[in-house]
Formats: structure tokens, C-alpha cells, sequence
């Protein structure tokens, strides 16, 4: 594999660039693999990253049934935090962060993450109240957040209305080193560093059936022939539920459309993100200019990657209300994604009722944010068997004894 | 140069002159122009800079599918970034300024990118800027922010007016071209109402720009006599500067009318107004869209879409230059070669990838002598910002250069994509069909409706019919289709004779020349917008990414301001060839609304301001506002927190309130209560079912306290339940919770307990209800007479109907607050009379009226809990010591199962208590964790955390409640709370009742 670096660039720039090769490996197939992870998107290829870095597990295919990071990684909104309530999801999402600090010099693939600071506006009594105490909970947990005055905010984000007619703004919770990723990146990152160490990636690969001896999986079968494994990890948000059905096992899931849109690209007007829980909407700007937007995810379950278009109109409202002067900027895209959505909200992480199958799903709205730390536990889950400490709270187990853990509170809009 | 000719433009009216000015400068136009044909008439060939690059560049095409010609205009409140002047219709004093240049627009310092444009491939920021860590974001990242983007944003707040119109239509044809004007005229022959619309200002498409015959007159002409007769036509409503924007499901539309120009004249008070159509049949008429060819220097001002040339020309009388080059693969860019050839302009050469070609337009280039070229390229262009001269070249080869040819402008033409986006936002498929060399809707996958039907007919270019004699064909077909789908009866097709001119054979070349070498490609635009070379596409594929969507992401191709009208096909092309497999395998990225870019303006509609989320009023509203209220809002409505007399603070008028209400008489308005009728014979039974106590033991005249659990069996609405009649229930609910609550009951009706024969109202609005709390609250009720309210009539949560002060009132003994209490509902109609009596009646008792803040002070004094502040989402009844309001008799109830789970029985949940601090009178913070043996590292001495937080005035030292770990058994103990990294407050548990813990007050 090629490293890269500006210096690279320079002398490749005299070759017109036609020595750089494959980013990952078109592989196919072989009869067997350790481990076969299905969904090739950033929470499957993270997986299989810390399997190979974490434990020496490489003998690895990851197969997908399209285009990889063709998921929810190559539609969300690119937001990173970690600013949760429950002690459980604070530490999941903040060992997140802290990986996507370093994670461009570790995949030598610059996944642009840039801690601009996310904040979270406040903008009822109850709202304020929620807030301050996910502040004292960040604060124990090692979680760097502050709480923010209203003119403290509009120092900060010049472009906001503090003092709208409906909502003014009581304060904000702001958190530092959150910020945003290019999204597409992470996953081809994580390939590519998979690829180079000899783990397959094998796309247009779609399973079909799964097959099993006694309480064990042996062998998958795909529209690429059958292929034999140890052990076997789902890892397809949205479509947890139809793989889970053919494994013979049914989840506590719903899935459903959740939507963002883009502005046209206008010069640097904000520099952090910011979300409104209380309207509903979040909006940060892309370093291509863009004013990314994001709200609610609809009311009904589907699969078909596009929502209704009244969610496109209340997120709009709600921050042309908190940003005025976004109302003579364009919607330039939409688009949708099938977000696997729990009964607390927060994500599956766990063993299955099949031995040697383990699962990950259910991040529903803020899947992105969590790609690291997720690959971290689940890896660690696949390759112990047992789930470690940071993947034990979300055991499909606490669905059967009541181990709700409810962001609700922290966050009730999408993330 | 570019220049006005006298003998062509249609669509200008000559008589009016309109001034504007480009970059401050003074230009005239004309009634009819575009801002992009003016500024072309005025030899404004340059007008903007790519993206990346910063690259000189000028107009490509002259409609929505433009991507240089972007501009700003307006200033303060109606400034606008990013206009694409070609759809831009020219009023009079536009002020439009030339965008994404440091510097001005001819000597822009940006275009140093363009230097190092091979050091700065595609996706070349993922290959570096990663050391040292900290550089990324604040060196290499602000440089590159600061250099993207287009133009500036707004400064001010949008002052313009945005609405929303609502339609239900039969049939809605999109695109008045020559097939959707001839849809809508025999269509609406049949009775139907039709609805045209169309994205331009005029009406024609590209036919009004042709040259062949109908019926005996010139195209234009017979364009315009349809349109007549379709004025004419009472069931025919026509609607330009309308796009359809998006399809939805079922025949649901979004469709953006422009009315800026109606704005602007003052005919208007309204922007931008967005449609929402209801239609049982769409007719997409939706045309055809050039694409480029692609050659080196390809981007140079001056180079442009022989269709854009054409229009320029014969809509506006525009020249594109003097010296025209055209280069195509397709016989369309020789019509706009004959067009401008006999408006006296030169035209050096036809530059034809093609191998030969016949037809009717061939014939007359060959007979006006001009030179025409077989199987060459364009090698390169020459110039910088603005187009020296093109260099021949065979199409086989590298690109070495026969001859060098001067010219000022350069016309191309790469062949036509049929506009077929609309059919696909709905889930229709696309089929590419080689011939053509487009994708077309594939009929066998087409969008449906809600009864499995297909809802949409597709006509003319956008179904492939690309001429004039098919289009006739094309449209008699689709029309008898939807006469029989609505049962109309059957009226004869006009019968319309074509005299059309013959095009030879296209061919579905896209670059020259083929084996063109890596310097060339590295010049060679697919993209303009977003400077995408061919090199570009190259990398991309020689890298792997090579799945369609990949290629799109990595190098950003038809992600501009177009949405890749003009790049996409070219692209695929590109992959298809590189791949070696076929377009079809290759596939298309999605098309998703909208089909052009809207402002976000129109899609808030009016929902601006005061009408975003409008504020919910009690009929007291404007009493508390002219008595000092001061507002918290409480779900969609305001509530005053506290009324505030002259020079008091807010802690002032809170405690003031508190301790009147304790010791003389309080009154609040209660009226933002949900209030939701619940009756029917299986009303009982089915509010057993929603409530976690047993309902349907509650008497009538009687009132319960009711919780309200999930599946999940968390706490999530409380509030007092009432029996009116052994069949009719009133269900109080918290403020923020009314709507949930109706929706959450008939929910549960409608899908799982739809046999139980229950109505559900919600009638929250229909009653003004008023707390009357304090020792003297009963005095207050004796006065105002007319009720029986007796310590033996009138027994704690006892309710009785009657008229109180000669008002019809509901009067339940129930307190929120600890004192003697009633609250009192009366028809809304009565409720500030009936305020003002008991305001009026009870000024001799000392009647006060308090906000929601004295409220929460006091009920938290009492230990009651407040749903959203003791609850979360995560708490059970039981953990709030309510247990004793779930029924362990009953069978089913939401929330049972769930709370019969392992971990709800846990020893170790958290339970509610109450906290009280040791010599202080500091409030404790809100929400804050609250600790047991110091902070550690590990966060095992974590316990719980504060839910509510108030200094009390009646015990005159701070109060709060807390949800603690196995908070029983904490009482009488001392616990942490670590306020910052310094201070910690030391507090005792106790129960969670401060005052009053045996209930004599509420019970007097």
C-alpha cells in the first residue's frame, strides 16, 4: 500500500498521478473465513479494523450487498459528539471520539475530522434543566462539555437568532471537541487499511441464506456462492431484522426513513454545529460550503430510503427560526436513509440467540458518531465471545430484563 | 464578440429598454431578456469562476442546467448567493454581482489553485493535511472552507413573503414543449381538467428555437395558436415560472412557482409560493437536455451548448460570437450552425466525431459551403478567458494538431439526455437505450399509485420521442391511454401534418480526441462547476472507486449547483467504458427532489416568525399579559411563571405568590391541562388498559389520580381522572402531554382495542379551568354561591356540576398545591368573567393570582413529582413511591409486562427522595450528579442525581428531590453534590415530603 502524504502528492504530480493504486482490493470470495462481518459500511469495517488491530484477527471478509459505505455512513449529517446522559452511552460515544481524534494519522487517510464544537441549544425551562444535567454527568465522566450563556452563543455563532418569538434561546450546552467527519471517508479508510493486511471486502455480495448446524452458523450463502465461517457478525442497521429473519431470529427493531438536505455551497457563515432539540432541526456547514441540514425521522416504518416531504418542511421552519438567513439559500439535495430505531434509542451490541452469531445495530438517528468505538466493542465482542465493558450494557438481554438506557431526555431530537 | 442581432428574438419586446448593472457596471437589456442573454448581448462573456480551480468561465447553457453562470444578487434583506443567470428573467435595476473570486472578477488571485491544479487531483485532501494533528483544523482546514463555497452569504434576515397553495387537479402535464403543449390541447378536448406547467417564463421549450413546419406554419407559429385556444379553454389552467420539484408518493407533488418578477413590478407580495398538488395522472412532457462534449480547454468562456447557442440567438437575438466552431456528434448543433450562419456569422468549420452523416441538415450546411470535418476532435482550445482559436485533431489519435483555427466561439454538442428525474424520485426505473444514447423511462417499472396504477405518462423527448412526427404519434398513444383510464368519451386526435426536417444518425462519442493523452485530460472538463476533469474520473477508477456512487463522491462529479444535468450521463460513459461493461450494468446515482434547487424560503411557507408553531392562548392570555406576567413557554402554549409587581424580581414575585396562596388564597390558571373525554360503553374497560390503577372501579362524582405508562412501563403522563357519568370519563393530562396523550389513546384504539366501543375528544380548549388553592379557597366558592362545597358535600377528590356565580361549572376537589383546593372548569366562553368574579369576590380574602414557578415550589414542597422533571424516560411508578398507583389486581394494562422484568425489582434502582442542605441557604444546582464517598476515577460513587431544585419560602431554606440508588435506604444519610471542580455541597436524605406530610391542609 502506498502511504500517502503531501510529499506523494508532489511526485505523483509529475507521474499525473498514475502510480497510485487500488484504495481496496475487488475481492472474491474464498471457501472459509475466520470471521465473515456482513455490511460493508463504517460500523462493519471498523469491526473488522480492530478484529485485525486489536486481536490479530485477519483471516476476515466483509461482504455487502451494494457499494460500500453505501448506508447510513454515506448519508447522515457527519456529526460527532458525545455529550450523552447515561454513563453507558457517554462512554461508548466519547472512546468513539477520542479514536476519531487520531484516526486520520492511524488509517494515513484523512477523514477530515474537525473538532468545530457542537451545541446543543436550550431553549425551554425544561430544556435548560435537561441539559444542566447532562452537564454534571459529562463532567464526572470525563466527557468535556460547558454550559453556554445566550450571549456567550451569538458571540460564538453570529448567524443565530437568540431571541426568536417562539423559542428564545436559555442557553446552550456546548461541546468542544465534538465536530464533524467526512463521512465517505471513514469508511473508505477503514477499507483500505483492512484490504492492505489481506481482509476481504467483497462487494454487490448479497446474502440469501444462512446455514446451520445444530445452535451454530457454518456457512452463509450469498448471490456469490456459499461461504464457510467460525464466526459470523451482522452489522446492517436498517436491515438488521431481514438478516436476523433469516438467521432465525427476530429483533426488537423498527426501521425508518430518516431524511437530511443540503443548502447550495455559500462561503464560511458558522463554524460549529449546532443542534435545536425544542424545533427540531440541526445544521452544521460542510467544508464544501453547504449548510448541512438535518431533523426528524417519519412516523411510519419502511424501506425504501425516502421520507415525506412535511419532515423536509418542519426542519426547515424550525431553523429558519433559529437562522434567518438561511430563508434565501437553496435546498440543493435530499435524500434518505432507513435507520434501525430501538425501544430506548440506543444501539444493540450483543451476542444472539446462534452461538457464534453476534450482532450490532439499532443506532437508529446517530449511528455515525459512534463507527470507532462501536468497531472497538463489537470486534472485542466477536473476538472473546463475551462482551467487554463497553459493549455489556447494550446486550439484546436488556430488552428481557428492563437494562433501558434512555437518551431521551439528552437528546430527543435526531442526531 | 458577442453581440445583438437585429433580425432574431422572438421573445424580445425592443421597445422597452431595461437598465441593470454586472459587477457596478451600467447595461441595458431588453423587455424578454434573461440577466444571462443581456449580459451576453453586452459581450459579458466571462461571469464567473469554477469552484475549485477558480477558472474563468462563461455561459454554457441558457436554462436550468447552467453551472458557471452563478451570481449574486439584491442586497440586505433581498441579497440572494448562487442565482443561475440563465434563469434569471431581466427587470428592470438587477444588481448582480459576479461570485467566488479574491479580487476581482478578471484578476482573480484564487486562480493560483489552477497552477497547482496536478498537485490538487481529485480526492487529493484525503492523501494529505494529516500532520501535525492539530493542523488540519486550524490551518489546512480554514484555508480550504475559506476558498469553497460560492458566494457570501445573506447578512440580513430574509424580507421577503413565502405562501403556500394547495390543488387538486386530474391531470397535471409538465413542460410546455411542443408535446406537452399538444398533451394538454387534446386532453383538455375531452372534458378533463388539466393543469399545465412549465419552468421558463415563456411557453415552446426548444421547438420555438426550430426550424421545421406544422400544419403549413413555422413551429412558433403554431406554438403560439395552441396556446391560444388553450387560454381559451375553460378547463385549462396554464402556470409558467413553475417547476415541479418532486414527486411523492400517490401522486403527490411539490411544484415551486417563481413570482419574482410579479414581486418586483409590485403585482405580487409573495417570492416564491410552493404547490402541493393532488393528482390522479402526471404527464411528464419534460424534454431533453444537452450534454456537453468533452476536449480540452472545453470549459473556456465562449464554449457553449449548440442548444444554448440556438436559443440565445433565436429567443434574444444574441450572437455567441462572430466566429462560431461547432464541434458535435449529433445533427442537432447543425442547426444552430445553418441559424447563425445565415445571420451573417461565420462559421470556420463543423467539427464531427462522426465518421459521415446525411439528412436534411447536412445537406444545407453542404450547400452553404461550409466546411464540415469527419472523424476529427478539438484537440485543445486556445485562450484564457475567452476562446483564441481551436486546435483540429484526428479523433483516433493522442491529440497532435492538424491545424489551428480562430474563432471567438466554440459550439458543442455531445448528444441529449431525456429529462427523466421526475419519473424517478417515485421509484420508476431507467432503461438506457443505445440507440438513443439516453436513459428513458422503463414502462415496465414505473411509479404507482395508491392502488397499485401507474400515475405517470412520460411524452415527447422525455420518452424518447425526439422528433417532431413521433411526438404527434407519441402523444395520441398516452392521451387515448388516459381518456380510457378516465372513462371520457372518445374524442378524435386532431390530425396534425409535419413537414420535418431528416437528422442523420447520432453516435454516443463523448470525448475527444480518444486516445488523448494525460495532459489533455487533465483539461478536459466533465464538471464544470466543480472543476471534474477526466483526469479526475481516471484516478477515481484507476483508485477503485469505481461503483458509480463512489466515482460521484470521490471526485465530487454532479454534485454542483446542477445536480449533474449536464455531467452525469458523461461520467457513466466514462465508467461504463472503463469498466468495459454497459451503462445499463453500470447504473445511475438516484434522482431525488428537488429537480432544481428551491429556496428554503418557500419551503417554510408562512411558518415564519409569530406563525411558527403559533403560540396557544388560554382565554386569560391577555389578562396575565396586562397583569405583569412573565411567560415560560409550556409546550405550544405560554404560561405566566410569575406576575410581577413594580420593582420585584422574579425570586420576589415567586415567594410573594407562594405564601399568599399558603396562608390566605391563590388562584391559577389551570386551562392548558389536557382535557381529553373518554366515553362509551367500553370507556371504562379501555381506560383501565391506557392507566396503570384500576379505573373502572371509580365511582361517579368521584375523581382518581391516574399514571400513564409506555410498553416499555415508564412513567411518561400523569393527571386526575374524573367519572362525569357511569359511561363518560374526563381525563386530565400535563400541559406538554394533552396531544401526545390523545394521539397515544387513539393509537392503542385504532390498531390493537379497535372492538372497544369507545369516542375519544379532546376538549382541552373548550374549558377555561382555574385553581382555587389556599385556607380561604372554600370561603372564596361559599361567596360566589350556588354550589353546595361543604366539607360533607364536597369531599377531597369529590366532584360535583352545577353553577357557580351564575356560571355552568365542573368544580373537583383536588390539589396540586397542598392546601385546600378546587379547581373549576367553565365553558371558555365564561372564563375571564368567571376569573374576574373570583378575583373581584375574593380581593376581601386576599386572593392573588400565581404562576407556574409557585406552583412547582409548592407542589415540590408537598413531594409531588412533576412529569419531565422526576421522570425521564427511564423511571417506573414505583421508583417515585407511586406504587400504590398500579394495580395489582388488574389483568393488562400498558406497561404491566414491561414492569414485571428482572431489572425493574432491582434493589439497586434508583428511588425518589428528598435532599436538604446542612447550614445553607444556597439553592442546590439542577441536575446535578450527586455523589456518596467522594469523586473517584471510576464513577462508582455516582448514586443518582438532582431531579428538582427550589429554595422553599414556606420552610424558608432550599429544597430538592433526587433519584438515588437504593434511595431508601439513605435516609437520615449524608450525600455529595459536586457543584464545580472546587466546591462540593454536603446535603441529608429524607423523605421527599417537606411540608404538611400528613395531608391536613388538603383534606380541611
Amino acid at each position: 500500500m502506498k502511504k500517502y502524504s503531501a510529499f506523494a502528492l508532489v511526485k505523483e504530480a509529475f507521474n499525473n498521478h498514475l502510480g497510485w493504486g487500488r484504495a481496496w482490493r475487488h475481492a472474491q470470495p474464498k471457501k472459509r473465513y475466520k470471521v465473515i462481518i456482513v455490511g460493508a459500511g463504517g460500523h462493519g469495517l471498523a469491526t473488522a479494523y480492530y478484529l485485525g488491530k486489536n486481536f490479530g484477527i485477519r483471516d476476515v471478509a466483509v461482504i455487502e450487498k451494494g457499494w460500500l459505505g453505501g448506508g447510513n455512513t454515506g448519508r447522515n449529517t457527519t456529526i460527532i459528539r458525545s455529550n450523552y446522559l447515561q454513563e453507558e452511552s457517554a462512554a461508548i460515544y466519547e472512546k468513539s471520539r477520542s479514536l476519531y481524534e487520531t484516526l486520520s494519522q492511524e488509517l494515513n487517510y484523512n477523514i477530515m475530522f474537525s473538532p468545530r464544537g457542537v451545541m446543543m441549544l436550550c431553549q425551554t425551562e425544561h430544556e435548560l434543566r435537561a441539559m444542566k444535567r447532562t452537564y454534571y454527568a459529562n463532567r464526572l465522566f470525563g466527557v468535556q462539555t460547558e454550559m453556554v450563556s445566550p450571549m456567550r452563543m451569538k458571540e460564538m455563532i453570529p448567524i443565530i437568532n437568540t431571541d426568536g418569538p417562539r423559542y428564545p434561546i436559555l442557553g446552550g450546552l456546548w461541546q468542544p471537541r465534538g465536530g464533524t467527519a467526512r463521512h465517505d471517508a471513514v469508511a473508505w479508510g477503514y477499507a483500505r487499511a483492512i484490504s492492505s493486511w489481506g481482509a476481504d471486502i467483497i462487494e454487490n455480495c448479497e446474502v440469501t441464506g444462512i446455514v446451520r448446524e445444530a445452535s451454530k452458523v457454518a456457512s452463509i450463502q450469498t448471490t456469490k456462492g456459499s461461504i464457510d465461517c467460525e464466526k459470523l457478525c451482522f452489522v446492517v442497521a436498517g436491515s438488521s431484522s431481514l438478516l436476523a429473519e433469516l438467521a432465525g431470529f427476530r429483533l426488537p427493531l423498527e426501521s425508518v426513513a430518516l431524511q437530511a438536505l443540503v443548502s447550495e455551497p455559500i462561503k464560511p457563515v458558522m463554524d460549529c454545529v449546532v443542534m435545536a432539540n425544542t424545533v427540531h432541526g440541526y445544521m452544521s456547514q460542510s467544508d464544501k460550503g453547504e449548510m448541512v441540514i438535518g431533523g426528524g425521522a417519519d412516523g411510519c416504518n419502511n424501506y425504501s430510503q425516502r421520507g415525506s416531504f412535511q419532515h423536509i418542511e418542519e426542519t426547515v421552519r424550525a431553523l429558519i427560526e433559529t437562522f434567518p438567513i438561511i430563508s434565501r439559500l437553496r435546498q440543493l439535495r435530499q435524500w434518505g436513509g432507513i435507520v434501525d430505531m430501538t425501544g430506548d434509542r440506543s444501539p444493540i451490541i450483543s451476542k444472539t440467540p446462534v452461538e457464534n452469531i453476534f450482532l450490532n445495530c439499532g443506532w437508529g438517528t446517530g449511528g455515525f458518531k459512534a463507527i470507532p468505538g462501536s468497531g472497538w466493542a463489537t470486534a472485542e465482542l466477536v473476538a472473546h465471545g463475551n462482551p467487554g465493558k463497553l459493549a455489556a450494557p447494550f446486550s439484546l438481554a436488556r430488552f428481557v430484563e428492563g437494562r433501558m438506557i434512555d437518551e431521551s431526555i439528552a437528546a430527543a431530537v435526531a442526531h | 464578440m458577442s453581440t445583438r442581432i437585429s433580425k432574431a428574438g422572438r421573445l424580445l419586446d425592443r421597445n422597452k429598454r431595461l437598465s441593470f448593472t454586472f459587477n457596478g457596471r451600467n447595461l441595458f437589456g431588453f423587455q424578454g431578456d434573461t440577466l444571462a442573454s443581456a449580459l451576453l448581448a453586452n459581450d459579458q462573456v466571462l461571469v464567473g469562476r469554477s469552484f475549485k480551480y477558480h477558472r474563468p468561465r462563461g455561459f454554457v447553457s441558457s436554462g436550468v442546467d447552467e453551472p458557471n453562470a452563478l451570481m449574486s444578487l439584491g442586497h440586505g434583506g433581498n441579497f440572494e448567493p448562487n442565482r443561475s443567470a440563465t434563469t434569471v428573467e431581466l427587470v428592470d435595476g438587477i444588481e448582480a454581482v459576479s461570485q467566488n473570486h479574491l479580487g476581482s472578477l478578471d484578476w482573480d488571485l484564487g486562480f493560483i489553485n489552477n497552477f497547482f491544479a496536478k498537485i490538487f487531483p481529485a480526492g487529493f485532501y484525503y492523501k494529505t493535511f494529516m500532520k501535525p494533528r492539530f493542523a488540519w483544523k486550524h490551518l489546512f482546514e480554514p484555508i480550504i472552507r475559506n476558498a469553497a463555497g460560492l458566494g457570501r452569504a445573506p447578512s440580513l434576515p430574509d424580507e421577503a413573503a413565502y405562501d403556500y397553495f394547495y390543488a387538486h387537479v386530474d391531470i397535471l402535464v409538465i413542460g410546455a414543449g411542443m408535446a406537452g403543449l399538444l398533451a394538454t390541447y387534446e386532453l383538455a378536448k375531452s372534458g378533463l381538467k388539466v393543469t399545465l406547467v412549465e419552468q421558463k417564463h415563456y411557453l415552446g421549450g426548444y421547438a420555438l428555437s426550430d426550424d421545421f413546419e406544422v400544419d403549413g406554419v413555422a413551429v412558433p407559429k403554431w406554438l403560439e395558436n395552441i396556446e391560444k385556444k388553450l387560454i381559451d379553454s375553460d378547463n385549462v389552467q396554464i402556470k409558467k415560472n413553475f417547476t415541479a420539484i418532486g414527486v411523492h408518493d400517490h401522486g403527490y407533488l411539490i411544484g415551486c412557482e417563481n413570482l419574482e418578477v410579479a414581486e418586483k413590478m409590485g403585482r405580487s407580495s409573495i417570492r416564491h409560493r410552493l404547490w402541493r398538488l393532488r393528482t390522479k395522472q402526471i404527464v411528464l412532457a419534460t424534454g431533453a437536455i444537452e450534454r456537453p462534449l468533452i476536449f480540452a480547454g472545453n470549459d473556456i468562456p465562449g464554449v457553449m451548448l449548440s442548444s444554448a447557442a440556438l436559443d440565445f440567438y433565436k429567443l434574444y437575438g444574441v450572437s455567441p460570437g462572430d466566429r462560431t466552431v461547432v464541434v458535435t456528434n449529433n445533427d442537432s448543433a447543425y442547426l444552430t450552425a445553418i441559424n447563425l450562419y445565415n445571420a451573417g456569422l461565420s462559421v470556420p468549420v463543423v467539427i464531427d466525431v462522426r465518421e459521415e452523416s446525411s439528412g436534411d441538415l447536412f445537406e444545407s450546411l453542404r450547400s452553404m459551403g461550409i466546411r464540415i470535418e469527419y472523424g476529427k476532435g478539438i484537440a485543445s482550445v486556445l485562450g484564457k478567458k475567452r476562446v483564441k482559436a481551436v486546435e483540429l485533431c484526428s479523433l483516433t489519435g493522442e491529440g497532435s494538431v492538424q491545424e489551428t483555427i480562430e474563432c471567438d466561439s466554440v459550439i458543442m454538442s455531445g448528444g441529449w439526455s431525456s429529462a427523466v428525474h421526475l419519473w424517478s424520485h417515485c421509484g420508476g426505473r431507467l432503461i438506457w437505450n443505445d440507440q438513443l444514447d439516453t436513459f428513458l423511462p422503463d414502462a415496465s417499472k414505473s411509479p404507482i399509485d395508491e392502488n397499485g396504477e401507474d400515475f405517470i405518462a412520460v411524452v415527447g423527448a422525455a420518452s424518447g420521442s425526439f422528433w417532431p412526427s413521433e411526438v404527434v404519434q407519441n402523444v395520441k398513444q398516452i392521451v387515448q391511454k388516459i381518456q380510457k383510464k378516465f372513462k371520457t368519451s372518445k374524442v378524435k386526435s386532431s390530425s396534425i401534418s409535419i413537414q420535418e426536417i431528416k437528422y442523420g444518425d447520432s453516435n454516443s462519442k463523448y470525448f475527444t480526441p480518444e486516445g488523448a493523452s494525460e495532459k489533455l485530460k487533465s483539461k478536459c472538463f466533465v464538471d464544470f462547476q466543480n472543476d471534474v476533469k477526466l483526469s479526475d474520473l481516471r484516478l477515481a477508477t484507476q483508485e477503485g472507486y469505481e461503483s458509480v456512487e463512489h466515482l460521484k463522491r470521490y471526485t465530487t462529479l454532479g454534485m454542483a449547483t446542477d445536480q449533474g444535468k449536464l455531467s452525469n450521463i458523461n461520467g457513466l460513459k466514462y465508467l461504463a467504458d472503463f469498466l468495459g461493461r454497459e451503462i445499463n450494468e453500470v447504473g445511475t446515482t438516484t434522482f431525488r427532489p428537488p429537480y432544481t434547487p428551491i429556496s428554503l424560503g418557500s419551503i417554510a411557507g408562512e411558518a415564519r416568525k409569530g406563525l411558527f408553531k403559533p403560540v396557544r392562548k388560554t382565554t386569560l392570555h391577555l389578562w396575565h399579559e396586562a397583569n405583569g406576567a412573565s411567560w415560560e413557554p409550556v409546550g405550544d402554549w405560554r404560561r405566566p411563571y410569575a406576575y410581577l409587581k413594580k420593582n420585584e424580581t422574579i425570586e420576589q414575585a415567586v415567594s410573594r405568590e407562594v405564601t399568599n396562596t399558603r396562608n390566605a388564597l391563590g388562584i391559577l390558571d389551570a386551562s392548558t391541562l389536557g382535557k381529553i373525554i373518554v366515553s362509551g360503553p367500553d370507556a371504562a374497560n379501555f381506560l383501565d388498559l391506557m392507566y396503570t390503577n384500576m379505573i373502572s372501579t371509580l365511582q361517579v362524582g368521584r375523581c382518581r389520580y391516574g399514571l400513564m405508562c409506555n410498553e416499555n412501563g415508564f412513567l411518561f403522563d400523569d393527571g386526575v381522572v374524573v367519572r362525569l357519568a357511569e359511561e363518560t370519563f374526563l381525563c386530565h393530562t400535563t400541559t406538554g402531554g394533552a396531544d401526545r396523550v390523545y394521539s397515544w389513546m387513539e393509537e392503542w384504539h385504532q390498531t390493537e382495542w379497535w372492538n372497544k366501543r369507545v369516542f375519544i375528544q379532546n376538549v382541552t380548549e373548550q374549558f377555561t379551568q382555574i385553581t382555587i388553592a389556599g385556607p380561604k379557597s372554600r370561603l372564596l366558592l361559599e361567596e360566589l354561591g350556588g354550589l353546595d362545597v361543604s366539607r360533607v358535600s364536597l369531599k377531597p377528590l369529590d366532584y360535583l356540576e352545577g353553577e357557580l356565580a351564575k356560571i355552568k361549572a365542573r368544580v373537583f376537589r383536588i390539589s396540586f398545591s397542598g392546601e385546600l383546593s378546587f379547581e373549576i372548569a367553565v365553558p371558555s366562553q365564561f372564563g375571564l368573567e368567571f376569573w374576574e368574579k373570583c378575583l373581584e369576590t375574593g380581593s376581601q380574602f386576599g386572593i392573588s393570582p400565581y404562576g407556574t414557578e409557585a406552583l412547582h415550589v409548592m407542589r415540590a414542597e408537598k413531594g409531588f413529582i412533576m412529569i419531565g422533571d422526576e421522570t425521564d424516560g427511564t423511571v417506573i411508578p414505583q421508583d417515585l413511591n407511586l406504587g400504590w398507583a398500579v394495580s395489582k389486581k388488574k389483568k393488562d394494562f400498558i406497561g404491566k409486562r414491561a414492569q414485571e422484568r428482572i431489572f425493574m425489582n432491582d434493589p439497586n434502582r434508583k428511588t425518589l427522595v428528598g435532599l436538604s442542605l446542612q447550614n445553607s441557604s444556597e439553592k442546590i444546582p439542577d441536575g446535578a450528579s450527586v455523589i456518596i464517598g467522594g469523586v473517584d476515577q471510576a464513577n462508582d460513587n455516582v448514586i443518582g442525581h438532582v431531579t428538582s431544585t427550589y429554595f422553599s419560602p414556606t420552610l424558608d431554606k432550599p429544597i430538592a428531590m433526587a433519584l438515588l440508588k437504593d434511595g431508601k435506604n439513605l435516609l437520615g444519610r449524608s450525600i455529595e453534590i459536586p457543584v464545580d471542580s472546587e466546591k462540593i455541597l454536603k446535603a441529608i436524605v429524607s423523605e421527599p415530603k417537606f411540608y404538611d406530610a400528613e395531608g391536613n391542609r388538603q383534606n380541611d
